[in-house]
């Protein structure tokens, strides 16, 4: 690669005879309209989702044994029953939800300790050595911590060796399923933790240092200037990661395919097997279910819920994310 | 403030807060470390007992232990290279639009700015979703041809109508289309026979006299040969003896519709097949893309670009000459992540292709696939423990051509890192 200071110079020197200028503005307007094609294949792209999900979504209200009455109303998910079909949408957000929850117990405390101790802390050896580890995690694919999940953190739960009743036998307190909700968080919370962190890493770097700096000379300790000076001053930011975060997790698809189950149902206990919304369609999609039934139609539905509450949650997140990056740079 | 002072909370109490804080901090920080070890000590534990050069070679199995996964690795390069010549040049673009064409105009500028809107939520969204996408935009061309097994326009595939003849082979009578009615035997009709694909004329038999009266003939000339069956030359032999009664067929013979895909073979729509798999995960990875490259871009000093302006380049002339070589380290970067983000990806593959037994490669892009996640979710949402351990294997080829990835683009991260401006 040429370097960079005489780059242009050379370039056009070695350009040879000038072209006329008529042949150079028509290239530059060819080239514009084929940026500008790129740029709207990204805007046919959203439209097509929304149309796409929209249109099925639409068919499968037509359908006769579905209404969106019951589709809002009611709290029983059972497409699968022959005959007595029930299209209530809450059970899968109730999971999907749980789910999420769980994973956000295990992703945000540790992302956000990690992060603060990153930005705060941390001797830039140990930085150097945990941020690619993260990096790392951050690559790993999901359905690697669906089989994690499914081959190790279950079974641990199951086992529960740690709290072994007095006659020695295992003991499975919470009553724990081979599928259960409980494991695929651990798993989805895992997978947030990179994202979590570097995100509310983001937002410490961004506070100034003047804050810390008059903290600091107000005889603070480093505890007090982390948790009650630079912390609240990011929240905003910090805020902004953990939607982010959320909707990840909302959306996780491989994870709770292979480790949550198939029985969706309104539950809080994280040991039951459910179902999540991205858990459904995966079965949707790869069972036998006839490409035009109802059932194969409300995974469109639950798509479209899917990318409604994943849509809110970005559009959030990156409008607190936009606004704090304006009071502080 | 309108918390209480902190003067009363002893200088003892406080140091106290600030070392155990210390203790929780590096225990949070280390619990991603372990996580990472556990995770992949459990995956080498289980796996690296089934790891081994047949598996790298083998085909998907019924049993555990002659299950392999190069029917996926090749389905991933496939797709991952569909996707990458898709996807970069286009998010480039995109990024070069976003980053160095802003527009003066008001309305452009909003225009552009809704664009840069739309990426960093398209960037949010789930890719179980863009599979969804994928199944309407490429499988079925928005419901094109009323089935996905019968494409709207092919090209590069012959359609056969192909009878069963007395010497034991087909003949096959080339249609114009898939859609062609069924050939109706007659005599004179032509087709295709044998190991040369000579053209041959159909003789349909309608007295069974007659049939029994040549088909003796034939076994005779077969009985005839004087090569053995096992011995070389024995096709080329059988095929001249059986030449003279190729084509007699009974008159009530039924074809069979069967069609030769080339291999540049293609249709719309793309059905289930590895094009489609690729142009999705082109959707998935491209806000990364531009993401990434608008960063790169933005890296790129602006006193650079007024030098280069001010010498009389174009825009145009600026990005390819100037800023492009200046942000293309970055960008290859963000493009290696985002391919390896691909290649693990599962879910809009999974939407487009199902669960598939797929013993082989893909011959043409319109074939059916499978790729690495695919397999490895297969594996692992089966019951029997033997195939875990084998899912396991394919998580540990899986990962060490992620973190390849992974080094590839920190090697030419750090080769080429160097200040500008």
């Amino acid at each position: 690669m040429a370097t960079i200071s005489s780059t242009p110079m050379n370039a056009l020197l070695a350009q040879g005879k000038p072209r006329s200028r008529r042949a150079v503005r028509v290239q530059e307007w060819f080239i514009m309209a084929a940026l500008a094609g790129c740029g709207i294949f990204s805007l046919a792209t959203t439209v097509t989702i929304i149309y796409a999900l929209s249109i099925e979504t639409f068919h499968f209200f037509q359908m006769e044994d579905v209404s969106l009455g019951e589709f809002f109303g009611t709290f029983t998910w059972s497409p699968l029953l022959g005959a007595e079909k029930h299209f209530g949408i809450w059970p899968l957000i109730n999971d999907t939800l749980l789910v999420a929850g769980v994973a956000m117990v295990v992703a945000l405390p540790l992302g956000l300790i990690t992060a603060i101790w990153l930005s705060e802390y941390a001797h830039p050896v140990l930085r150097a050595i945990l941020k690619p580890i993260l990096e790392v995690l951050a690559g790993i694919p999901t359905v690697v911590f669906g089989f994690f999940a499914l081959t190790f953190i279950t079974p641990n739960l199951l086992r529960w060796e740690w709290w072994r009743s007095a006659s020695g036998e295992p003991m499975n307190p919470l009553g724990f399923g081979t599928y259960n909700a409980m494991s695929a968080g651990i798993a989805v919370g895992i997978m947030c933790l990179p994202i979590v962190t570097s995100l509310t890493e983001d937002a410490l770097r961004a506070v100034p240092r003047s804050l810390r700096e008059g903290a600091y000379g107000l005889g603070a300790t480093r505890f007090e200037v982390s948790v009650k000076v630079v912390t609240p001053a990011a929240l905003s930011g910090i805020i902004a990661a953990f939607l982010l975060a959320i909707a990840r997790a909302v959306g996780e698809t491989m994870i709770v395919a292979l480790a949550a189950g198939n029985t969706p149902k309104m539950t809080l206990n994280p040991a039951e097997e459910v179902q999540t919304m991205t858990g459904y369609m995966v079965m949707i999609f790869l069972g036998d279910a006839s490409n035009f039934g109802p059932e194969y139609l409300s995974s469109y539905a639950v798509a479209a819920m899917l990318f409604l509450m994943t849509f809110l949650l970005t559009v959030i997140g990156h409008r607190i994310r936009v606004k704090y990056r304006q009071v502080y740079e | 403030m309108n918390q209480r002072p902190q003067a009363y909370s002893s200088r003892r109490k406080r140091r106290i807060l600030d070392r155990s804080f210390v203790i929780v901090c590096v225990a949070a920080a280390s619990m991603s470390i372990v996580a990472l070890t556990v995770l992949i000590g459990a995956i080498l534990y289980q796996g690296m007992g089934h790891l081994d050069w047949a598996f790298l070679t083998g085909s998907p199995s019924r049993s555990a232990e002659k299950a392999g996964m190069l029917p996926a690795m090749v389905g991933s390069i496939y797709a991952c290279v569909i996707c990458a010549s898709v996807a970069i040049p286009l998010g480039i673009g995109t990024a070069i639009l976003l980053e160095e064409y802003r527009p003066k105009n008001r309305w452009l500028a909003k225009a552009h700015q809704f664009i840069q809107l739309n990426i960093t939520n398209l960037a949010g969204v789930p890719s179980v979703v863009y599979g969804i996408l994928g199944l309407t935009a490429f499988v079925s061309f928005f419901g094109v041809s009323s089935s996905v097994n019968e494409p709207a326009w092919e090209f590069g595939v012959s359609h056969y109508d192909e009878f069963f003849d007395m010497t034991g082979d087909y003949v096959s009578v080339p249609l114009s289309k898939r859609s062609s009615p069924t050939v109706e035997l007659r005599e004179g009709l032509q087709g295709y026979w044998g190991p040369q694909r000579e053209m041959v004329t159909l003789k349909p038999v309608e007295d069974p006299a007659r049939w029994k009266q040549v088909k003796q003939q034939f076994d005779e000339a077969i009985a005839a040969l004087t090569v053995q069956p096992d011995a070389p030359g024995y096709e080329q032999a059988h095929a001249a003896a059986a030449r003279p009664f190729a084509g007699y067929v009974r008159a009530s013979a039924q074809p069979i519709r069967t069609s030769e895909k080339a291999h540049w073979y293609v249709c719309i729509p793309f059905g289930r097949g590895v094009l489609a798999g690729g142009m999705t995960l082109m959707l998935v990875v491209l806000p990364i893309i531009i993401i990434s490259s608008q960063e790169s871009l933005r890296a790129v000093p602006n006193s650079l670009r007024h030098g280069t302006l001010a010498l009389g380049c174009t825009r145009w002339q600026m990005v390819w000459k100037m800023t492009l070589p200046s942000a293309i380290p970055g960008i290859m970067t963000g493009s290696i992540l985002a391919m390896s983000r691909a290649i693990g990806e599962a879910a809009p593959i999974l939407i487009i292709a199902g669960i598939v037994y797929i013993t082989f490669t893909p011959e043409h892009l319109m074939d059916d696939f499978t790729a690495m996640p695919l397999q490895i979710f297969d594996w692992a949402g089966r019951p029997q423990t033997a195939f875990h351990h084998v899912a396991a294997s394919g998580i540990i080829v899986l990962l060490a051509v992620l973190l390849s990835f992974n080094a590839l683009a920190v090697i030419i991260r750090q080769k080429t890192q160097k200040p500008l401006g």
